[in-house]
């Protein structure tokens, strides 16, 4: 990690506009195209990009296991919620048109806030999936180092191609969490 | 114009299928289907569905590429060869499969068609009404959250329960077999750094 200054500082420099416009997709979403997915995604996506770069286990510093956890359910209640909310106020479930003084602020208010939970739950969904897999040990890393392919791979692509960068880094990551065994099987 | 653009992707996004079935490199493969769903994004902009282009650049192009590469990084980098099994009963079967699916293409509306079914239903109700019943000037959202807002809570749940799924079948769990797998904490990474 300490021999890569250019990702290091391109990923700092990038995460933050990541950030703004997955917010920008979020709350723009019902004038232009996006929406809670999507923002979702993005936002995800620039805890990955950190991950990816500096380790998996220093990103779970940031986004510790009960925070992603939390927005997972956190996502699905605040749209059912919302749901049980115009239940409430007199209308069908997910009727928005009852949750304010006129119909128009009501679907407004409805769509935002469940937009807000789709977008909750797709980050925390993403950044769950990618961190609980990138925290994995291969299972058998004397099965690995034996193989040819796996020298092939590291000769023939490490100069090449920029991307595998952030593979290896991942991988760094990984000999890290897995401890010896993860560094052996390099 | 705009149809000789759709077809020449389409025609490279066949391209990049048949590499991606002859390519047994398997980092290859993995930018390869990220360049396919760029592709499709492309080609969802050009029918004009931005929404979806949005979605299938961020997860196709993005999530599942980066996600493909985790795995990769658990697994070989190159695809075990296998006994290609070559039986006449299997050609015939793909075939006729194939077959039957392109006769079934001929009953369907042609490109663009503004007389299709799909284009008579409940579509102009939404683009005709949609603002004064739900609001916001872009109609895929009204649909989506208003419209079928019982849709979007199914796939939200479907997300959330395939975060679940991934957390029950290989996270750490704080009980269950998942916990004996714990390989490392804090303090020893931090000595590891320093």
């Amino acid at each position: 990690m300490k021999e890569k200054p250019v990702l290091r500082v391109t990923s700092k420099l990038l995460i933050p506009p990541i950030m703004l416009f997955a917010l920008y997709v979020q709350f723009h979403g019902d004038f232009g195209p996006g929406g809670g997915f999507q923002a979702g995604v993005i936002f995800a996506s620039a805890f990955i990009l950190y991950a990816l770069i500096f380790g998996v286990d220093v990103a779970r510093r940031i986004v510790p296991a009960w925070v992603s956890r939390a927005g997972l359910s956190i996502g699905v209640l605040l749209y059912a919620g919302t749901g049980v909310a115009a239940l409430f106020g007199g209308g069908n479930f997910l009727d928005y048109s009852v949750l304010a003084h006129d119909a128009l602020h009501g679907q407004h208010l409805g769509i935002n806030v469940i937009e807000f939970g789709v977008g909750t739950t797709v980050a925390a969904a993403m950044v769950t999936i990618f961190f609980t897999f990138a925290s994995q040990s291969p299972h058998d890393p004397e099965d690995l180092r034996d193989e040819d392919d796996d020298a092939d791979f590291d000769d023939d692509f490490d100069d090449d191609l920029d991307d595998l960068i952030a593979s290896r880094t991942m991988s760094q990551g990984l000999s890290q969490a897995g401890g010896a065994g993860g560094r052996e099987a390099r | 114009m705009e149809l000789a653009v759709v077809i020449g992707m389409l025609f490279f996004m066949a391209a990049i299928a048949l590499a991606i079935i002859w390519v047994r490199n398997l980092f290859a493969v993995t930018m390869l289907m990220g360049i396919y769903s760029l592709t499709a994004a492309a080609l969802y902009v050009a029918l004009d569905a931005v929404d979806v282009a949005f979605t299938e650049a961020a997860v196709g192009a993005g999530i599942s590429t980066v996600l493909m590469l985790a795995t990769l990084s658990l697994t070989k980098a190159e695809e075990k060869p296998f006994r290609s099994i070559q039986h006449p009963v299997s050609l015939a079967v793909v075939l006729v499969t194939g077959g039957v699916l392109i006769y079934g293409t001929l009953d369907m509306p042609a490109y663009g068609d503004p007389d299709a079914p799909i284009h008579q239903h409940v579509a102009p109700r939404y683009v005709q009404d949609s603002g004064q019943e739900v609001g916001p000037p872009n109609i895929v959202t009204s649909i989506l959250a208003s419209y079928r807002g019982y849709d979007t809570m199914g796939e939200v749940t479907v997300i959330f329960t395939a975060a679940a799924g991934v957390l029950m079948l290989i996270g750490r769990g704080r009980s269950g077999p998942g916990r004996r797998r714990k390989t490392w904490d804090y303090e020893d990474l931090e000595g590891d750094e320093r």
